[in-house]
């Protein structure tokens, strides 16, 4: 099963690198990772998702923690939260296409944030899956490039990862 | 007080209650030798060579309890030191090695002798530092011991830049006498109600067995371990690791576990209903067959680090803390409870146990010409009248000692277990003998073995450290020899050295003794004479049967019932008694 792994983790240097270097030593997958600073300038916040029996996702919350670096951590599946990643796509346009596209971007919510006279850029933001369908619907052919964020994610309610 | 750097990590250790720090000088640390120098509280070491540095403050954190302490040059001086760190990662031993660095500006640079000792060790220690500024040097170092020496006990690793212990930068100093990382907050007592539960399953069990590992040693234990075995009247086995934590020679003990274990003790774990593993994390080389594993028990396990807990084992009843309080709150409510182990049940699960005992699976031949390596284990069990602490080396050698030395007392076995590291019995012997000056040290080794830190034998002439080194020498590789008899058909692809040295003659030249024999009649006045030389290090080289071969063995992907016995005629068998 997809988990999405919620770090609240020391800001310092190598942080990162152990939590990398967790997943590659023990073999674990990691599918996506993302950190940034939070609010508090001694912490950082890192998302990761990752795939796996219930089994080896204990062991990795465990080992996680494990690490002197780890402050707290949650695994947002178990509870209901709010997935979201930010996509950008490069769009090869013709003449005939562009109105096809901005539909579809419409359809989807996304916003045209660079237009040239053969391309469009389009941004997108919603959970992962959804962000797989648009590029589903569009002509593979005409991407010229996809960047995407990987996911970061919250709880709802009044619950939170927090000191 | 102001400090400069150096002098701020040799106060440190100081303030820490550092007695000794096994070393080896180079560029990166020759501010902090300078400050040595012109202290004489904590004694350095040298050795020679960085590995030897680590086995030996492992040997003497093993022994002692307290943390070993380590300093090394940056560079090769920091790679050479990461089999050590990695032994005593594996084991859960604490130490804190402190490691030069290229000055802070340069780091990146591929300056000389820079490696990125953080990034290199950080797959192999609880935790590592790079220093960055000298005023956080003195809390680095507190840090450092705290996070060794609490929880589940690991090696770390402070990494200082030349430029950090800058003589001519002084900085107010106070060794902090507490330190709190957020971060970290390792379990101590259990949970009462976890504890209640495997209370009440224990007093129910039919078939029941204490499983016992190293952390019962590591959480100084054995006192509640052996109490909490007698009230229950239960048998007991221990790990390799575990060897000592349970007197060996009370009767309730079954020998050793896993692939070299007693028949007994894998039978009755294969068998029982309950099992209560006590500081043990379920390895590979005792389990066996994962699938097979204790088929009909339900597991009870008791363990500081939560990711030892279900890790390869499912267990349905974990409590996460040490072993000594856990153990004395079980007690507690074993005492208070009204009922009772069923007498009954445990009747005849001891006759069933005793009826595996009478298989007497550590028989050897006794009357062969050849000197049998069990034999000498003996004997030197008996000279040293049970109270030596042994160190050993790995191979087949390291079996028998574990076998044939009942140990009776915790922190006497002395060996690398989860790494299995050749090089490993010498100086850690030595890092022994210091702790112990006025005690016997045996290093029980191989041919093999010896070769990979004969070099120490230096450092114990310089530091006045007598050990006693028995080398079981086969001339071979014996334990890759032993699985090439087993698996690939006696092919035996260079297991065999053929320009071994003479170990007399190399001993006598390091400003040792050193004896050879030959004969079975040999072994015990030699060993007598050896141990009667209270301030010589004698290395007693012993040709021993070739073709021996350690036994029960377990063969890999084989379950506990189904292990390898010796039978009389020397040869082996597969034999499967249900
Ligand atoms: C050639 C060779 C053959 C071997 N054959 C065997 C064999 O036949 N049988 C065998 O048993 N081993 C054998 N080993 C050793 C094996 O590889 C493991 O090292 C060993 O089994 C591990 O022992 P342990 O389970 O006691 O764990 P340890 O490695 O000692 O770990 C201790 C456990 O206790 C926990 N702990 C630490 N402190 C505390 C505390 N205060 N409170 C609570 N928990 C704590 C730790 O978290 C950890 O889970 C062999 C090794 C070699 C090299
Ligand atoms: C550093 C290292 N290299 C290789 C091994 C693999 N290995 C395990 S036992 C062994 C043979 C040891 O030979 P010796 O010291 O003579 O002991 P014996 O088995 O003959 O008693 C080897 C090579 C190891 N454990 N450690
Ligand atoms: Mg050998």
């Amino acid at each position: 099963m997809r988990h999405i792994i919620s770090i609240l983790i020391e800001n310092e240097s190598g942080a990162l690198s152990r939590v990398a270097g967790l997943f590659s030593a023990r073999g674990y997958n990691i599918e996506s990772l993302t950190v940034a600073p939070t609010e508090d300038p001694s912490l950082s916040r890192m998302t990761l998702v990752t795939r796996g029996s219930d089994d080896i996702i204990e062991q990795i919350t465990k080992q996680l923690n494990k690490l002197i670096d780890v402050v707290k951590l949650i695994d947002l599946v178990e509870s209901v939260h709010i997935e979201r990643e930010l996509m950008m796509v490069k769009i090869r346009t013709t003449e005939h296409t562009r109105e096809e596209i901005r539909g579809m971007a419409d359809i989807f919510r996304g916003k045209i944030i660079d237009v040239t006279p053969t391309t469009y850029v389009v941004e997108m933001t919603g959970p992962s899956s959804k962000l797989d369908a648009f590029i589903a619907a569009i002509d593979g052919d005409s991407i010229i490039e996809v960047v995407r964020s990987g996911p970061t994610g919250i709880s709802r309610g009044e619950k939170g990862l927090h000191l | 007080m102001e400090l400069n750097g150096a002098q701020i990590v040799i106060q440190s250790l100081k303030d820490e209650g550092v007695e000794y720090i096994f070393g080896y000088p180079g560029g990166a640390v020759l501010h902090l030798y300078d400050a040595l120098f012109q202290q004489d509280e904590v004694k350095h070491i040298l050795v020679r060579h960085e590995q030897g540095a680590t086995h030996a403050a492992d040997g003497y954190a093993r022994a002692t309890g307290k943390p070993g302490v380590v300093l090394v040059t940056s560079g090769p001086g920091a790679t050479n030191a990461v089999t050590g760190i990695a032994t005593a990662y594996m084991d859960s031993i604490p130490m804190v090695v402190i490691s030069g660095q290229v000055p802070l500006p340069v780091i990146g640079s591929d300056a000389f002798q820079e490696v990125d000792m953080v990034g290199i060790t950080r797959p192999c220690v609880k935790h590592n530092f790079l220093v960055k500024d000298v005023n956080k040097l003195a809390e680095t170092i507190k840090k450092a011991f705290y996070v060794a020496t609490t929880g589940r006990p690991g090696p770390v690793v402070v990494d200082v830049p030349k430029d950090i212990t800058d003589p001519r930068i002084k900085v107010p100093y106070k060794y902090p006498k507490k330190v709190s990382i957020r971060s970290y907050n390792p379990a101590v007592s259990g949970h009462k109600g976890q504890i209640k539960k495997a209370v009440d399953l224990l007093l129910t069990a039919q078939k029941p067995i204490i499983y016992s590992g190293g952390g019962v040693v590591l959480g100084e234990a054995s006192k509640e371990l052996t109490e909490f075995a007698h009230t229950l009247g239960f048998p007991i086995t221990n790990t390799l690791m575990g060897l000592g934590a349970y007197p060996a020679t009370d009767k309730q003990f079954v020998g050793m576990l896993g692939m070299h274990g007693t028949y007994e003790a894998n039978m009755a774990m294969h068998d029982s209903d309950v099992i209560i593993a006590i500081g043990a994390r379920f390895d590979d080389r005792v389990t066996g067959k994962l699938d097979e594993f204790c088929p009909h028990a339900q597991i009870i396990h008791i363990d500081v680090d939560p990711a030892s807990i279900s890790k390869t084992v499912k267990v349905a009843i974990p409590i996460v803390g040490e072993v000594k309080p856990v153990l004395e709150q079980m007690l507690e409510m074993i005492r208070e409870s009204k009922k009772k182990p069923s007498k009954k049940a445990l009747e005849s699960w001891w006759k069933q146990i005793d009826q595996w005992r009478a298989v007497k699976c550590m028989e050897y031949d006794r009357s062969s010409q050849l000197i049998k390596p069990q034999y000498v284990i003996e004997q030197l069990y008996e000279v040293t009248k049970g109270e030596a602490y042994v160190t050993s080396d790995v191979g087949q050698h390291q079996m028998w000692a574990a076998q044939y030395y009942p140990f009776d007392k915790p922190r006497h076995w002395i060996n690398s277990g989860g790494l299995g590291t050749m090089g490993f019995g010498l100086p850690a012997a030595i890092g022994v003998k210091l702790a112990f000056p006025d005690s016997d040290v045996a290093c029980v080794t191989g041919d093999g073995s010896i070769q990979m830190c004969i070099q120490e034998l230096s450092t114990a002439l310089q530091y006045n450290a007598p050990v006693k080194i028995i080398n079981l020498n086969n001339s071979y590789l014996g334990m890759v020899r032993q699985w090439q008899e087993f698996s690939y058909e006696s092919r035996y692809s260079h297991s065999y050295m053929d320009t071994i040295p003479d170990f007399v003659k190399l001993t006598e030249a390091y400003g040792h003794v050193g004896m050879r024999i030959d004969k079975p009649e040999d072994v015990r006045p030699a060993l007598e004479e050896a141990f009667a030389m209270k301030d010589r290090t004698v290395f007693l080289d012993i040709l021993t049967d070739r073709t021996e071969n350690v036994y029960p063995m377990i063969e890999a992907g084989k379950a506990h019932n189904d292990m390898t016995l010796r039978v009389a005629d020397g040869t082996s068998t597969d034999r499967e008694l249900a």
